[in-house]
């Protein structure tokens, strides 16, 4: 059991080791030493977990102590991690999809000219989310918490001399910000309503605190859950977020970091338990953001920003489990949409590379004959995701979806709908890229942003990539090509899982694998299935009908056709407008308040010291006509004084 | 104060902390011996002076019994017999670490910045100054803490007027006389505090632990005088509204005088109002803390957005202190053992955060001569060494868990959760302004592809590094394992609001459910 300090101690001395002998390992070893590190992780989580297997049944949550971070007056918080099946659980999918994303992007950031310092940060999220689930108090969780929230800016304005690099990564600190103030203020409501910020001391305390002060908790909780999984009204980073690198959108943007606000609601189920009111508000937030994201997803050009409104919409599926109270198919879906979300971001990353830094999915097209590996993973991934049976995504959506046909039909009528526009905008997007014509040969890159002009890595080692390179210089114009291996063995190993991810769930007999592990962490894991197998078997195969038409559907439209301005409003391109909303209340609002409080600052409190300081001197100035110097004046002041007095002398004696 | 007369006892040795204060001023007399132009020997002389005076206040950390809540290393003299008056001085767990950060910012800010006019004067100023600071916090008798008190103004005075920017004179002449008016007050409350305690026959004394013991004032004239006080170490703060000095004194000073400045001086305001605010005057400053409270709360916010429009880069940093010095009188008037430890600790890593960020500004100044952000762009990519610095610094500034400045964040805002819910929320809203105002400024100047001007300037040196690598060393180690600190912290501040509840109808609410220890 005392693997379980390995688990984040290992990429902490990967980061540590960075930081001084990064520069000296240069490109590619200070790659391989960071992938070591959280390979290692990875290899410790699993002997964790084996070991946590080995235990029986209800003693499976263990708490390891390292040492006491602060001790002040009746608050003790320690740093120790909590092993239990839902920490483990999460170590085993951040290390592991995480181990494939670094190895990745050994390949992919290759020729860049920070390429240790990208390691730096990936080692040191590595560390930061594995504290985040490991924590055993919201404290460590809140350093973990703000620690990948850092390395998320960090690394999104990684390409900093690019404006758009920058300011996204500045977006998303400060969006996650409100939401940790909200975490924050939870952190103190909880301390005064129990005493304690340990998980396991608040569920012990839960029934002695008011109704009230779980309510303003738990929704406190979710808003910070709302900033760090991009949920409405607060997901607005999220799709700017794809100016990062690759390899972060896929493992920091989709498969981990953003997963911590569900991690954080199924680590509170018990409090969620006591207060349904906040569960409700939580399954229709996330409802909502499903179909939301969904909507504009439709929409969007950019390869990446697709797949980034697709998280979005994700991850309130996730909420909607939730907040129906099925923690398992939350974890579930986490766990399956890591697998495929992660390799379409990598997929899409290879094809991004191999086009030459291009985006635009209307400038592609047929790329299925040029990237074998890429197009056939995409494709799993695609169907993955849609939900088409037999593939990951189906089992932990139809999970979903029937827990929140059991919470009310409103919320699967909305899910379902979002099921439908998933797999729509999905095969939009494997229609656009890998079939059609070969729109890459005419697309005009001498009209492209020059953002390719700029630090993007150059293509890798592959043989041909390397030939087509010397041939052009700038490699424009030549044709696409498939990745080196170290990009795509993750995409072979992603796919696998994204085929067969399922069966650590699959709802037959005496499957329900992870729903018997996870019933390990407590009461509120065992989900009561109150409905019928045959509704459920009705619902999954309604879903999946839906689901097919809809991927049938949108191939068949995009395949043949790159345009239906029809279907692309502008409004949804815009996503709705709402980011020129916020950025015309919080950006122009905001700076007006600030430009105002300074001018105040300027003109009236520093204005009343240097007018104080002008008036003494101006009565200085004044006063000192008097001294004249001339005797006359001043006997004649002594003359009117005397008098003056002798006469206040004569009223006071009441003459 | 059994404690402290045992660890006068025990300590009745070599007088440290008269050696820690009396140290610099005698090497800055040598100094004044030492010829002008040999610039050489002064500069050594001086740095060792310092130095030696860091290594004293190390000495102390090293021997400060932990668990004591009283003062230690008490050293006393009787000076003027008639108004018991005494060269007393002491050091307890509040006092502690800001001596201990007097003793390490010093010889930074000697060894860091260059100073190339009238290296003599500089260094001399700058060593009676240290001496002041010192002095202060130690004083243990109201008329030396008064006299050091107002030292520190002369030196410093000198110091930005001397060796400022282009403003120089007029922030200088505001820094002086704003503060001096400040002290008027305090003076005017000080002289009245001693007098009127002699009320019962009871013998006159400017000795802080008796004056606190005694209370002999009057609910409404411990008010008036308390407030009085509370001018005078709000005007040093600088704590809203009477802050508008420290933004021209803080941008007009030279590198060294912005370091002391925001690192030291300041905390002579907050030091001032939790040793002779709240132990001389616990009613008092319990029945006007929601006042203070709401100015800090008013400072904290307002600090923060007009620190986002600052155009100039010092400036900026100085708008954050008065917001990060308003966290700290939050938690000195929350009247718990969170928020004063944590306004205690807060002290301690707004030195060091604050100071070296002037350090790093300085450091920029030294190469492109500017400090309007908008003249600089893209320094990341000409300067990644001092940019990687720079962002652990604001990091650590912004309260990023795992740094030294979301200990003392998170303690100030609990511990005032826990007596004032409303004012702690608000206060909140600081954490993510401080995120807006420095996030913007690091991009403004960091990121983007340099311009021409901003294409050539030499990363950091070594030396640059060196005079850094304490300062980062010790934002990692607070963030991390504050607990010795803390540990030494504690005491004190449980003794002093031992003695507010003492002497007021003040509780401090039992939240201390003592929770399980598991797995050990």
């Amino acid at each position: 059991m005392n693997a379980a300090y390995l688990i984040p101690a290992l990429p902490l001395l990967g980061f540590l080791g960075l930081v001084v002998f990064g520069k000296c390992l240069g490109d590619p070893l200070s790659g391989w030493l960071a992938t070591a590190a959280i390979g290692s992780s990875f290899v410790a989580s699993v002997v964790t977990f084996a070991s946590l297997v080995g235990h029986d049944e209800h003693h499976r949550s263990v708490t390891k102590s390292i040492f006491t971070w602060l001790d002040v007056g009746g608050l003790h918080v320690k740093a120790s991690l909590l092993v239990d099946p839902l920490s483990m659980t999460m170590c085993l999918f951040v290390t592991g999809v995480g181990t494939l994303i670094h190895l990745y992007a050994i390949g992919y950031m290759h020729g860049d000219s920070r390429y240790p310092r990208f390691f730096v940060y990936l080692n040191l999220f590595a560390f930061s989310m594995l504290m985040l689930v490991l924590g055993d108090n919201l404290l460590v969780t809140f350093l973990g918490w703000e620690g990948v929230g850092a390395c998320s800016y960090l690394l999104i304005s990684f390409w900093f001399e690019r404006e758009t690099a920058a300011s996204a990564g500045k977006k998303a600190f400060v969006t996650n910000r409100v939401g940790d103030f909200g975490f924050l203020i939870a952190t103190f409501l909880a301390f005064l309503a129990f005493g304690s910020i340990t998980y396991n001391d608040m569920f012990d305390k839960l029934h002695g605190a008011g109704h009230t002060t779980l309510v303003a908790i738990a929704l406190l909780l979710f808003l910070g859950a709302c900033g760090k999984s991009a949920q409405l009204p607060l997901y607005v980073w999220l799709p700017d977020a794809m100016e990062g690198p690759t390899p972060v959108s896929a493992l920091i943007h989709a498969a981990t970091m953003v997963t911590a606000g569900v991690y954080l609601m199924a680590r509170m189920s018990p409090l969620l338990h006591e207060v349904p009111t906040v569960a409700t508000v939580i399954a229709w937030v996330g409802v909502l953001t499903a179909l939301f994201a969904a909507t504009i997803a439709c929409a969007q050009d950019d390869i990446k920003k697709v797949l980034a409104y697709s998280t979005i919409s994700q991850l309130g599926y996730m909420f909607l489990a939730v907040g129906s109270g099925a923690y398992v198919a939350a974890i579930f879906h986490m766990v399956t949409h890591a697998f495929f979300k992660a390799l379409l971001f990598l997929g899409a990353g290879s094809v991004i590379h191999g086009l030459h830094e291009e985006q635009d999915m209307k400038r592609m097209g047929a790329l299925r004959k040029w990237m074998p590996v890429t197009s056939a993973t995409f494709i799993i991934g695609w169907l993955a995701i849609a939900g088409v049976p037999p593939f990951a995504g189906f089992w932990s959506k139809d999970e979903i979806l029937v827990a929140a046909y059991g919470k009310g039909k409103a919320l699967w009528l909305l899910g379902a709908l979002t099921a439908g526009l998933t797999a729509y905008y999905m095969a939009r997007q494997v229609a656009l890229v890998f079939f059609g014509k070969e729109r890459w040969r005419e697309a005009d890159h001498a009209g492209t942003p020059d953002k390719a002009e700029l630090t993007e890595p150059e293509p890798v080692a592959d043989d041909h990539a390397a030939d087509g390179h010397a041939a052009d210089g700038h490699g424009h114009s030549a044709e696409p090509h498939e990745a080196p291996w170290t990009m795509t063995a993750p995409l072979v190993v992603l796919a696998v899982l994204a085929v067969l991810g399922g069966v650590i769930n699959l709802p037959f007999g005496r499957s329900y694998l992870l729903e018997h592990w996870l019933g390990g962490v407590g009461e509120t894991f065992h989900h009561a299935a109150t409905l019928a197998s045959s509704t459920k078997v009705a619902l999954g195969a309604a879903v999946t009908a839906v689901v097919l038409i809809a991927t049938a559907v949108g191939f068949r439209l995009w395949s043949t056709r790159p345009e239906h301005p029809e279907l692309e409003p502008v409004v949804l391109k815009r996503a709705w407008g709402v980011d020129a909303l916020y950025s015309f209340i919080f950006g122009t609002g905001g700076g007006l308040v600030a430009a105002e409080a300074a001018a105040v600052d300027k003109a009236v409190i520093d204005g009343a010291v240097n007018g104080t300081g002008s008036a003494v001197r101006l009565g200085g100035t004044n006063l000192r006509k008097l001294q004249t110097g001339y005797v006359r004046n001043y006997a004649l002041g002594i003359g009117v004084g005397a008098v003056l007095l002798f006469g206040y002398a004569i009223v006071r004696m009441g003459l | 104060m059994i404690a402290a007369a045992a660890a006068e006892a025990h300590n009745a040795g070599f007088p440290l902390l008269s050696a820690m204060v009396l140290l610099p001023i005698v090497v800055a007399a040598v100094i004044a011996l030492i010829p002008r132009n040999r610039t050489d020997i002064i500069k050594v002389v001086g740095l060792l002076g310092s130095v030696a005076t860091g290594i004293l206040t190390i000495v102390a950390l090293v021997d400060f019994d932990t668990h004591a809540a009283g003062f230690q290393f008490v050293t006393q003299h009787v000076w003027i017999k008639e108004f018991g008056v005494s060269w007393k001085l002491g050091l307890d767990g509040i006092s502690l670490f800001l001596v201990v950060l007097t003793g390490v910012l010093f010889p930074i800010a000697l060894a860091g910045p260059k100073v190339k006019r009238d290296v003599k004067s500089y260094i001399a100023w700058m060593l009676v100054l240290e001496g002041a600071c010192l002095g202060s916090f130690l004083a243990l008798d109201l008329l030396v803490f008064f006299l050091f008190f107002e030292l520190t103004l002369v030196p410093m005075y000198f110091i930005i007027a001397g060796w400022g920017y282009e403003n120089r004179v007029y922030a200088s002449l505001k820094f002086f006389l704003y503060t001096l008016f400040g002290s008027a007050f305090m003076l005017v409350g000080l002289v009245a505090l001693v007098f009127l305690s002699t009320k019962g026959g009871n013998p006159l004394t400017f000795d802080l632990v008796t004056l606190a013991d005694r209370q002999a004032l009057a609910a409404d004239t411990a008010r008036w005088i308390f407030l009085a006080f509370a001018i005078g170490f709000a005007v040093k703060v600088p704590l809203f509204p009477v802050h508008t000095w420290l933004p021209d004194a803080h941008t007009e000073a030279p590198t060294a005088g912005s370091v002391i400045l925001a690192g030291v001086l300041l905390k002579l305001g907050t030091y001032g109002l939790v040793r002779f605010g709240l132990y001389l005057f616990p009613k008092a400053s319990v029945d006007l803390a929601p006042l203070l409270l709401t100015l800090a709360v008013i400072g904290i916010t307002y600090g923060a957005l007009v620190a986002t429009v600052q155009r100039d880069l010092k400036r900026l940093v100085a708008y954050s202190s008065v917001a990060h010095l308003g966290f700290i009188v939050l938690g000195t008037f929350a009247f718990t053992s969170q928020g004063l430890s944590g306004g205690i600790l807060q002290m301690v890593n707004h030195g060091l955060s604050t100071g070296a960020l002037f350090l790093l500004v300085g450091m920029i100044y030294e190469r492109r001569h500017t400090r309007q952000i908008a003249e600089l762009n893209g320094l990341q990519k000409t300067m990644p060494v001092l940019a990687a610095v720079f962002m652990v610094v604001m990091l650590s500034s912004v309260g990023l868990p795992g740094l030294n400045g979301f200990v003392g964040e998170f303690l100030i805002l609990l511990g005032t959760f826990v007596t004032h819910r409303w004012w702690a929320v608000v206060a909140s809203t600081g954490v993510i302004l401080a995120a807006v105002y420095l996030l913007w400024a690091y991009q403004r100047v960091f990121h983007g592809e340099p311009s021409e001007e901003n294409r050539n300037l030499p990363d950091m040196t070594w030396r640059e590094r060196g005079v850094m690598l304490p300062l980062v060393g010790l934002i990692v180690f607070l963030g991390v394992y504050p607990k010795p600190v803390l540990d030494r912290i504690n005491p004190a501040v449980e003794h002093l609001i031992q003695h507010v509840q003492d002497h007021s109808d003040y509780r401090q609410p039992g939240v201390s459910a003592k929770h399980e220890v598991v797995d050990e």
